[in-house]
């Protein structure tokens, strides 16, 4: 275990020495060079991750921490997003609709938009608010405190009980908060279109589920699965290799939600040509 | 007498053959270096079993450094390390790894976990390390450990909660807890005022007589050298500049060596 971790704290402790050689040089250039050390540095981290996690010892009890921390925790702040997500869709999709004269199609706009999109992005962004930047700080604080070095002298591997626990964690958590979400969502668009309406609960529903497909649903779950693990990867990576005492611990909670949002963004690009792929 | 340190491979053997069997660390021509900064440029030392050796020197001489390399938070870049005799070169990684279980090591900043209570920070290392413990053998284990450094009453808060002498004593009931045969001090009085600076000395004391502990201390801070030193080795840019007694310090005409023990 102990040459194997070497092995690849050698690689990365390379490609820093690279990245800081990467700042002489003109400006452009540097940048560019930093860019794409940073992401093989990710990509180490990240073949890492799958390397650790098939090995035992598994840490069972630390995930299940985990997942309270980071599922059922979150489940407050992603609810009330969803629902008020749900609510202001609806009634600001509701004039436009009028002008059309198609206010009867507003629950299965609704739904589909919940659902396809607007449920899985905005949940997964705030996720990377909470989730992400609270690895990012708390890898990083326990790097600077010099407990994870303190883990390593308890023959305790920490990437395997810090980085992996979390990671799938929340790649399993994520998805769950997604659907939670899309319910409350939904709610709040019943609520939305009875403020200036009368549908009843079970018509608005029965309408909601008539709307939508397989093709809606399927690939907007399989595609939260992967906001969670690279929101949880950057946020652990960002806080793992942290340094520069509390100013790095800032930065690193800071670094994860920024990356963590731009991934998130990237991977449902990605997901939504792929999805259109299929569809065509 | 304090002696100028200047080993050559055939003084550190000779004294290798007489006293072996006495040694439970050994360093030979240690060298690290962080891309172009030589931290450690050629230590050669030696712990005795039961003794409290101290290493002087200034911020950035490469103290702790030193015994990162000890317990593998650092890798060596050139030299031989031998640990209760076994050169871990010549032994497999999962022999390395047993004899460094038998080294405790207190962190400069305790190091303890925050998202845990002081039990839990205490049951950890037992947990990980010897699986077959039942709950009663642990919670007596706990309760020794925490009496031992007066901690009885702290049992159920979090690190967060004590002071900064108690989260020490507390890194120190930590480390003790799996009874290690040699002990690795990084700063232990730092940031501490001086009563408690020389409460967390004696203990140091107490602890190498009752479990007869061989350590090694690192700090700048002469009191608890004084309280805690058998033998003193100084570091001056990466080298072992001197060795001797306390007394053999205080009474030095060298003038590098006079700054640091003047009071």
């Amino acid at each position: 275990m102990e040459k194997h971790i070497s092995h690849i704290a050698g690689n990365e402790n390379q490609m820093k020495e690279i990245t800081q050689g990467a700042s002489s040089g003109n400006f452009s250039n540097s940048i560019f060079k930093k860019f794409f050390l940073e992401v093989s540095m990710i990509t180490i981290f990240t073949l890492r991750f799958f390397k650790e996690v098939w090995k035992p010892p598994y840490e069972f009890n630390e995930l299940l921490r985990q997942s309270f921390l980071i599922g059922y925790k979150s489940f407050p702040l992603v609810g009330i997003t969803g629902f008020i997500i749900g609510l202001v869709l609806t009634v600001q999709s509701r004039p436009t609709l009028m002008k059309f004269g198609a206010v009867s199609l507003l629950p299965a706009m609704v739904a589909v938009s919940i659902i396809r999109e607007i449920g899985p992005a905005i949940t997964a962004l705030i996720f990377a608010g909470k989730v992400g930047s609270g690895i990012g700080a708390e890898l990083a604080s326990m790097k600077v405190t010099e407990q994870i070095d303190a883990m390593q002298v308890s023959w305790t591997n920490p990437f395997k009980y810090l980085v992996v626990t979390r990671v799938l964690s929340a790649t399993l958590m994520l998805p769950l908060l997604v659907v939670l979400a899309d319910a409350v969502g939904l709610f709040g668009a019943y609520v939305g279109v009875n403020l200036k309406g009368s549908v009843s609960f079970h018509l608005f529903f029965s309408q909601v589920f008539q709307s939508l497909e397989f093709k809606d649903v399927f690939p907007a779950f399989i595609k939260t699965f992967f906001f969670g693990f690279a929101i949880a990867i950057v946020g652990s990576y960002k806080g793992y290799n942290a340094n520069k005492g509390t100013e790095g611990v800032g930065k690193a909670a800071n670094s994860a939600v920024v990356f963590g949002s731009l991934m998130v963004f990237l991977i449902d690009v990605v997901a939504v040509q792929i999805t259109s792929l299929f569809e065509n | 007498m304090l002696n100028k340190l200047i080993f050559s491979e055939t003084d550190i053997k000779t004294e290798t053959d007489n006293l072996k069997s006495e040694y439970v660390l050994e360093m030979k021509h240690l060298k690290k270096s962080f891309g172009e900064n030589h931290v450690l440029q050629d230590i050669s030392l030696v712990l005795n079993k039961g003794e409290n050796l101290v290493i002087l020197g200034q911020s950035g001489s490469g103290k702790s450094v030193l015994i990162k390399c000890i317990v593998g938070l650092n890798e060596a870049d050139e030299g031989k390390l031998f640990i209760l005799g076994n050169n871990i070169e010549d032994i497999k990684a999962e022999e390395v790894i047993e004899l460094r279980k038998k080294i405790g090591f207190l962190f400069q900043s305790g190091a303890l976990y925050d998202s845990m209570t002081v039990r839990e920070n205490l049951e950890f290392p037992l947990r990980r390390q010897l699986h077959s413990l039942t709950k009663e053998t642990i919670n007596s284990l706990v309760s020794e450990a925490l009496e031992n450094v007066g901690l009885s009453d702290s049992i159920d808060i979090t690190p967060s909660e004590l002071s900064g002498g108690m989260r020490k004593r507390l890194g120190l009931a930590r480390t003790l807890i799996l009874k290690p045969e040699i002990m690795l001090y990084d700063e232990p009085t730092t940031g501490l005022d001086p009563i408690t600076s020389k409460e967390i000395s004696k203990l140091i004391v107490e602890v190498q007589k009752k479990y007869n502990t061989s350590s090694i201390i690192i700090t700048h801070d002469i009191e608890c050298t004084k309280l805690t030193a058998d033998r003193i080795i100084v570091l001056r840019n990466g080298i072992c500049e001197a060795e001797g007694s306390y007394s053999d310090f205080e009474n030095s005409e060298d003038e590098w060596i006079k700054s640091f023990f003047e009071k």
